[in-house]
């Protein structure tokens, strides 16, 4: 942006307030409430809700529980991730970026979609129905695996690619054998995302909140569902403050270590520009290859291929039963029918994006600001990833203790849903708009000044075009992100501002069969639209690529 | 010991990278491989090193070492970018291929810094290799590759990123280290001075074929077929006519009618004598074709220049004209169509030129 024109100057400076404005109210404000109300009793520290959380036995088994599932979670995904990394980055086969897509699919769906996908496949009447595995840890663990599968696949896949292969061969010209040349040479190459996508996979299982709630059984609870049940069952909210102070002090500390294993230095591996070369299948690779589209075929087609399948089977065969009673009430005991569920998350959805988008936006361009390096916009990029170490659970409760007084009684209100989304959504806007922003070459800007544009007319014709594509992507990413969330809606969604995320949730919780068909045709709708917005924004960025 | 490369073959799908090389290489000579981007030169050494899988047979002696996998071929690899691990420092580099399980590991401290030492780069031990230099990382690339003492030394384009003038001092540092360890070496590169200043012999890699191997002076001076005279700088080219040498002709040599004139030039000049049929190329370098006066005791006969040497007068006038080292590079327009001679001065475009072409450097070749 011009930094010599002071309207622009000024433009940038109301915009940047603004946005403070907003974050330190519904973000900062309400998470500040819950962490004193966790430790202040009366205006005094009091840290017996704290040292609770050690001596209580109830809460002790909820904590350890939550980081046995998070650890068991995060070694399952890499155990299989690392193998699918080699096979679909380094391997060259025929519907490669099919099978990408495939096992990316579950990690962009809702978690309430892959959560019904598992109800569907291991609970009663569901083909694996007969392990009784529903309400186990093992189903928690299946549910996460294949959620962030996608995540170790890809971060180290990518890296996979790029490293310099050469070195691999030095190993083998110096007499090392493959073994050996793994372990020695190619495993410290990408150990940096194989540590960085554990720290990721770590944080979203130890938040995750969703997955639980729906596959969970007694002796499953974790700290996010343990919040939510102190809150909305017990009425205990020092419990819930305290059990939110333990969870952001981990999740920060996971974000400590990875920002620290993952500080760039001169030891960390040379990337190549592009990928150097595919490996050609032979028949050991192929062996690999099978094994590891079997794994996707199992973890991911499976579940959602039984959701599907599940919607369309009646007890008379198969039909569209189910998705003509989304239109009904009937004995689902809510107070809206799906369809104006979906319709609520719909504008909800539009409505965060239009927030979220703005905001992000505002925020990329301080940060990319003289290239990022003014420490405020280092700051700035820093402080706007603090929603992703709050999980929208606490953020969720936060609205609860602090939206209830005039003028910001918005307890009541619908605004107060699509406020949280965005909330929650302009991180992944900030973080998709910033590296497009900042890779705008400075020499184009240089060129076109040096062909007589004026600065105004230098940020219009080389910024602005940029701006434009990173709006459209984190737009998609918004509504995406916003017509999922689960999380922090459960708090303040009321009876008639239900959305589909949780209006799934609670047809899983009724019983009889109608209620369960309503949960899988109601999941798959919204599985349908995640992936159009998906698709829509893929072929949108290919596009502006091209 | 020879290094022997047999029919040696390698294809991408159904692209060949090279087919059907045969070389043979002496056990502590350097053979240097020379070609263009995309000869196969790199695929070559790749294919040797067991990195492809390849068709042929690659013997050391009478052992087979296509049946070895790479590891334990005993084969080192200089790469192009050096392939240096970035998790080690230097000395670690060096020393990886001493930690092999047969190797004794005590010494290989020792020989490591040795090596370094050898390469110029002692007290480097401990340093980070994003802290090297091009030159520096190449020594080192060097002395990892030497260190479990190879039988055979692929290098890889290794002067390609360097400077002038580094590049010049490496490769008279690099070949005295490799005379004094004896290994065989193979040494591709796509640089004529890097092949012919390194090279006991050279090989020429066209279109994945060995078109030629000999000692350097044979590969410079008797290109073996048209291509090959091209690659190595034969620029100017025309066609002839082979005229039956008749019993009464006074010049001894292979007669030919050009379209700059009737000539002879000596039969060792093209391959096999010029037993091909009447229609030929005749090439030459830019050096042979001299705007310079010509020699005039020689009214009535052939011209022949200060040595004694058959001369061919060329009309021609300058289409460009540009600086080389040390002489102008001409391209002149002449009765045979477009050419290339060299003046000692710059000649304004246009003029018209009078030019020798020294005929004992002229090259015929087949069509």
């Amino acid at each position: 942006m011009d930094r010599h024109s002071p309207a622009l100057t000024l433009l940038r400076r109301t915009s940047l307030s603004a946005a403070a404005f907003f974050f330190a109210v519904f973000f900062l404000w309400p998470i500040s409430t819950v962490i004193t109300r966790g430790v202040f009793v009366d205006g005094t520290l009091d840290l017996s809700s704290l040292t609770r959380l050690l001596s209580n036995s109830g809460l002790r088994r909820v904590i350890v529980f939550t980081f046995l599932q998070a650890s068991v979670s995060t070694l399952g995904a890499l155990v299989l991730g690392i193998p699918g990394a080699y096979a679909f980055s380094r391997l060259a086969f025929r519907g490669r970026a099919g099978v990408l897509a495939l096992l990316t699919l579950p990690f962009v769906l809702p978690t309430v979609v892959v959560g019904s996908a598992f109800v569907a496949l291991l609970g009663e009447n569901g083909p694996l129905g007969g392990l009784h595995l529903n309400g186990s840890l093992a189903a928690i663990v299946l549910a996460q695996i294949c959620f962030n599968y996608a995540v170790v696949v890809r971060s180290v896949g990518s890296q996979w690619a790029h490293i310099d292969h050469s070195a691999a061969q030095a190993s083998r010209t110096l007499g090392a054998g493959p073994a050996r040349t793994w372990l020695r040479v190619t495993l410290p190459s990408i150990k940096p995302s194989i540590v960085s996508s554990a720290l990721i996979v770590f944080l979203f299982c130890f938040t995750s909140f969703g997955l639980i709630l729906i596959l969970g059984g007694p002796g499953t609870a974790t700290i996010e569902t343990e919040i939510y049940r102190a809150t909305m069952q017990s009425l205990d909210l020092r419990t819930a403050a305290a059990l939110s102070i333990l969870q952001i002090l981990v999740v920060g500390g996971v974000i400590l270590s990875g920002m620290r294993a993952g500080r760039v230095d001169g030891r960390s591996p040379r990337w190549r520009p592009s990928g150097s070369g595919l490996l050609k299948l032979n028949s050991k690779r192929s062996l690999v290859l099978t094994a590891n589209l079997l794994v996707v075929v199992l973890l991911v087609g499976a579940p959602l291929g039984v959701l599907i399948s599940r919607s369309f089977t009646t007890s008379s065969g198969l039909g569209l039963n189910w998705y003509r009673s989304l239109g009904e009430l009937g004995s689902t005991g809510l107070a809206e029918t799906p369809l104006k569920a979906l319709s609520n998350s719909l504008t909800f959805a539009a409505v965060a994006t239009f927030i979220a988008v703005p905001l992000g936006l505002i925020i990329a361009l301080a940060v990319t600001v003289k290239g990022g390096q003014t420490i405020s916009a280092r700051f700035m990029e820093r402080a706007v990833m603090l929603p992703l170490g709050v999980s929208a659970v606490t953020l969720g409760l936060g609205y609860l203790l602090t939206l209830d007084t005039p003028p910001l009684d918005l307890r009541t209100s619908w605004w107060l849903i699509p406020i949280a989304q965005a909330i929650v959504a302009t991180p992944f806007v900030v973080r998709i708009a910033v590296p497009i922003i900042a890779s705008t070459d400075q020499r184009l800007r240089d060129a076109a000044a040096l062909l007589g544009a004026r600065p105004s007319r230098v940020w219009r014709s080389v910024d602005l075009p940029v701006i434009r594509s990173a709006v459209a992507t984190g737009a998609g990413f918004a509504f995406a992100i916003s017509l999922g969330e689960f999380g922090a809606t459960a708090f303040i969604v009321r009876p008639e501002t239900t959305t589909l995320p949780i209006a799934i949730y609670r047809l899983l919780g009724r019983p009889g069969e109608t209620n369960f068909g309503a949960a899988m045709a109601s999941a798959v709708l919204l599985m349908s639209a995640t992936a159009a917005i998906l698709i829509l924004l893929d072929r949108d960025s290919l596009g502006s690529r091209s | 010991m020879t290094l022997r490369l047999r029919n040696l073959s390698l294809s991408y799908g159904d692209v060949p990278a090279i087919s059907g090389v045969d070389l043979e290489i002496t056990q502590g000579t350097t053979l240097a491989v020379l070609g263009a981007s995309g000869s196969g030169k790199s695929t070559l050494l790749r294919a040797v090193a067991g990195l492809e899988p390849s068709r042929g047979e690659i013997l050391w002696g009478d052992e087979p070492l296509h049946r070895l996998p790479t590891h334990r071929r005993g084969v080192g690899f200089v790469f192009q970018d050096h392939a240096l691990f970035p998790q080690r420092n230097v000395l670690e580099n060096v020393r990886f291929g001493l930690e092999m399980p047969h190797y004794n590991r005590t010494d290989a401290a020792k020989r490591a810094s040795a090596l370094l030492d050898r390469v110029g780069l002692a007290g480097f031990e401990e340093r980070e290799t994003h802290e090297l230099s091009g030159g520096e990382r190449q020594r080192v690339a060097l002395a990892r590759a030497l260190a479990p003492a190879p039988r055979v030394l692929l290098l890889d384009e290794p002067y390609g990123a360097l400077d002038r003038e580094l590049r010049e001092r490496l490769m008279l540092d690099v070949r005295e280290i490799l005379r004094e360890s004896g290994v065989t070496v193979i040494h591709v590169t796509h640089d004529h001075d890097e092949a012919f200043a390194l090279g006991d012999e050279v090989a020429i890699l066209h279109d994945g074929r060995i078109s030629q191997c000999a000692p350097p002076s044979e590969v410079w001076g008797h290109p073996c077929d048209l291509a090959t005279a091209r690659f190595l700088g034969h620029t100017s080219s025309l066609h002839a006519e082979k005229v039956r040498a008749e019993g009464s002709s006074s010049s001894s040599g292979l007669n030919l009618t050009t379209a700059l004139g009737d000539f002879a030039i000596p039969y060792e000049n093209a391959p096999s004598n010029g037993s091909f049929d009447t229609e030929c190329c005749v090439t030459w370098r830019p050096e042979s074709l001299r705007a310079e006066s010509l020699n005039g005791s020689t009214e009535g006969g052939a011209p022949l220049d200060q040595r004694g040497r058959p001369l061919l007068r060329v009309f021609g006038t300058v289409m460009e004209c540009s600086f080389r080292h040390g002489h102008y590079l001409l391209s002149l327009e002449t009765a045979a169509g477009r050419v290339e001679g060299i003046s000692r001065e710059s000649v304004p475009r246009d003029q018209r030129l009078t030019l020798a072409l020294n005929l004992d450097e002229v090259r015929a070749y087949a069509l």
